[in-house]
């Protein structure tokens, strides 16, 4: 994963600096000021310091980092909602940064749509009318806006909640109809802004799930910002943790669990569940021959424990994309992987 | 010693002299451009006379089911209709209807112009924190200066009349609708404006599909204060020509005519309750969407 997909959003050395003159910070930063420094002798706040990023197109990207990270910050550069102090932003070999007023209006009509976390919808209008706001930005008739607006109310799953207005739906519906009105202007990319952080865990996986699969259908290229670990490994296919401005590590789900870059990391990833993040291609072991179940390399090892448990066999054929039979697990390889230990050890590659 | 005692004013005769080349000055701008600024006005004037001679040929069986109609579309309430329906029967049966109908296209009138030219104001004091800063002490001047001050300039310039009268609400009546569009917008949600900007909305759009509709209900509340401190004005306007209840008020002042002055005194209340009321209730029928939930 990853390295075979096209890059379709590239940030170029990002810096952010808030402040009575960002510009005079710059220097300074760039030789090596710290956070601290600038924040106690130049009464200035580094947002984002040097960010380096590649979004590969149609894949989901997750930027996770805890509160004052800066990562809503780095959200709204993709889209400009926020100038940076300097740096660059290429989406489809266009500069964002580059781009004119009127041209950055059209940028962000057509081809990138937000979802907020507090949902950010119009309280006056109907849910219909909500999804169709992108739509009328655009200049779309009336008629046809109507139409697209009630497909995707059906596809986000509140059809016959049309005439209600926000106010009289839960939060979970609400954030539904920020997700309709962001697929409906059909842009390529889609700004989530910790979208499903405020609500409930039982409603956020619902979402979760809606999101991953529409996702599996409509192939968009998604950042996802969040401070959830378990949220970020579960819908991401790329992840990037951002600490005080800085991405401190990136990777697919299974690197950064197995292979945390540091304590920091590592701190976050001792609680996670690896059955669901480890996949059976990363543990398994050469062909030896054993039958069992025949399964798919990305599976991952929760699934597969389960299907081995329940077969007489106690082994599992792992197999590719061409039903070739590329390595065997055993279930004591599957609990392993699942239990919390140091494996890295046993891993030499990802 | 003197001098703590004595406050070092300007002499008897430098304040005279200062006041007279005022006086002077401002007499000669008028006698200068008096004629073109009326000339200015004139539409206005035309537009007033125009829309009370309506009224006051309307019979008075359809104006008040026209008005009862416009109640119930603003405020869907039978209690406010019927309250309406008798006010103005009542109105009529102690004689006062000619007058009413003056005061009340007086009203209409300042209320529009107010409207119309408080609404631009407010947004752009909305938009820009230089125009609220030289907007707000303009605001706080108009609603503190006594009334018969700006009274004289207006007069001086435009003689006596319905125009000068009307300019004389206006400035004491369209001070709580710009104030109020402004602290409106500027309250709007930034999450929804963010929201805005995000979806690509320019600023026009910005204002007519999120600002002004989120703003509404703080921009009502400006309207009603607007419709309520024109009448309030209405008795003030009467002593520079302006007809209707006023002028029977003044006369009932000047006179001691105790019962004229109360039913006259009384129609303005009852047309204040009714204005109030159906602004009132129509701008919480704007609200409609805050209920329920949340």
């Amino acid at each position: 994963m990853g390295s075979n997909m096209t890059t379709k959003i590239e940030i170029k050395s990002l810096y952010k600096i808030f402040g009575s003159d960002p510009a005079a910070m710059m220097e300074k930063v760039r030789d090596g000021m710290t956070k601290e420094r600038l924040n106690d002798e130049y009464n200035h706040v580094l947002g984002l310091n040097n960010i380096n990023l590649e979004i590969p197109e149609q894949g989901i990207q997750v930027v996770m980092g805890l509160s004052g990270s800066g990562k809503s910050t780095l959200i709204r550069h993709i889209n400009r909602l926020i100038e940076p102090t300097s740096g660059e932003v290429w989406i489809d070999g266009v500069n964002v940064l580059s781009m004119s007023e009127s041209e950055l209006r059209d940028f962000r009509r057509q081809r990138a749509s937000m979802v907020f976390q507090k949902f950010a919808l119009l309280p006056h209008r109907t849910v219909l009318e909500n999804t169709q706001y992108g739509l009328e930005i655009q200049g779309m008739s009336d008629k046809e806006a109507r139409q697209r607006a009630c497909h995707w109310i059906e596809r986000v799953g509140l059809a016959g909640y049309e005439e209600n207005y926000p106010g009289q739906l839960s939060g979970g519906m609400q954030q539904r109809v920020g997700l309709a009105r962001a697929l409906a202007t059909d842009a390529d990319i889609l700004l989530m802004d910790e979208a499903f952080s405020a609500l409930d865990p039982l409603i956020r996986t619902d979402m979760q799930n809606i999101l991953l699969d529409l996702q599996s259908e409509l192939k968009k290229t998604i950042v996802f910002i969040t401070h959830d670990l378990e949220e970020a490994l579960r819908i991401g296919d790329r992840i990037a943790i951002l600490r005080d401005g800085r991405v401190i590590q990136q990777g697919t789900p299974q690197q950064i669990v197995l292979k945390p870059k540091d304590d920091y990391i590592a701190d976050f990833t001792r609680d996670i569940n690896r059955g669901r993040v480890i996949r059976l291609k990363t543990i398994m072991k050469p062909d030896n021959g054993q039958p069992g179940p025949e399964l798919s390399g990305d599976m991952l090892v929760e699934d597969a424990a389960q299907l081995v448990t329940d077969s007489p066999s106690s082994h599992a054929r792992v197999m590719d994309g061409d039903s070739q039979c590329v390595g065997v697990v055993n279930i004591t390889d599957l609990i392993r992987a699942m239990a919390r230990p140091d494996i890295e050890s046993r891993i030499e590659d990802l | 010693m003197e001098f703590l005692t004595e406050f070092p004013a300007l002499g008897r005769r430098d304040l005279r002299d200062l006041r007279l080349a005022i006086d002077q000055s401002f007499k000669n701008f008028s006698r200068e451009y008096g004629e073109q600024i009326e000339a200015i006005f004139d539409p206005l004037l035309q537009f007033l006379i125009g829309f009370e001679r309506l009224l006051q040929s309307t019979p008075w069986p359809v104006f008040i089911a026209v008005v009862c109609g416009l109640a119930w579309l603003a405020s869907r309430s039978i209690r406010i209709v019927i309250g309406t329906a008798i006010s103005f029967y009542l109105i009529g049966l102690f004689g006062m209807w000619e007058d009413t109908m003056s005061t009340v296209s007086m009203i209409a009138v300042s209320t529009l112009l107010c409207i119309s030219v408080g609404l631009p104001i407010g947004v752009l004091m909305s938009r820009s924190d230089r125009a609220q800063s030289i907007v707000t002490p303009i605001l706080d001047v108009m609603q503190t200066i006594p009334s018969f001050v700006y009274l004289i300039p207006v007069v001086m310039l435009l003689g006596i009349g319905k125009v000068p009268g009307l300019i004389a609400v206006v400035i004491y009546a369209i001070p709580p609708m710009i104030r109020l569009t402004n602290l409106g917008i500027r309250l709007v949600d930034s999450e929804v404006l963010e929201a805005a900007d995000a979806f690509g909305a320019n600023p026009w759009q910005r204002l007519i599909q999120v600002q002004i509709p989120l703003a509404l209900p703080n921009i009502f509340a400006g309207v009603n204060q607007t419709i309520m401190m024109s009448l309030a004005m209405v008795v003030i306007a009467s002593m520079i020509g302006v007809t209707g209840l006023g002028q029977p008020v003044l006369k009932a002042v000047s006179n001691q005519y105790l019962a004229m002055g109360l039913f006259n005194g009384m129609a303005i209340v009852a047309l204040a309750i009714i204005f109030d009321r159906i602004s009132q209730s129509y701008g919480q029928r704007l609200q409609k969407f805050r209920q329920n939930g949340q």
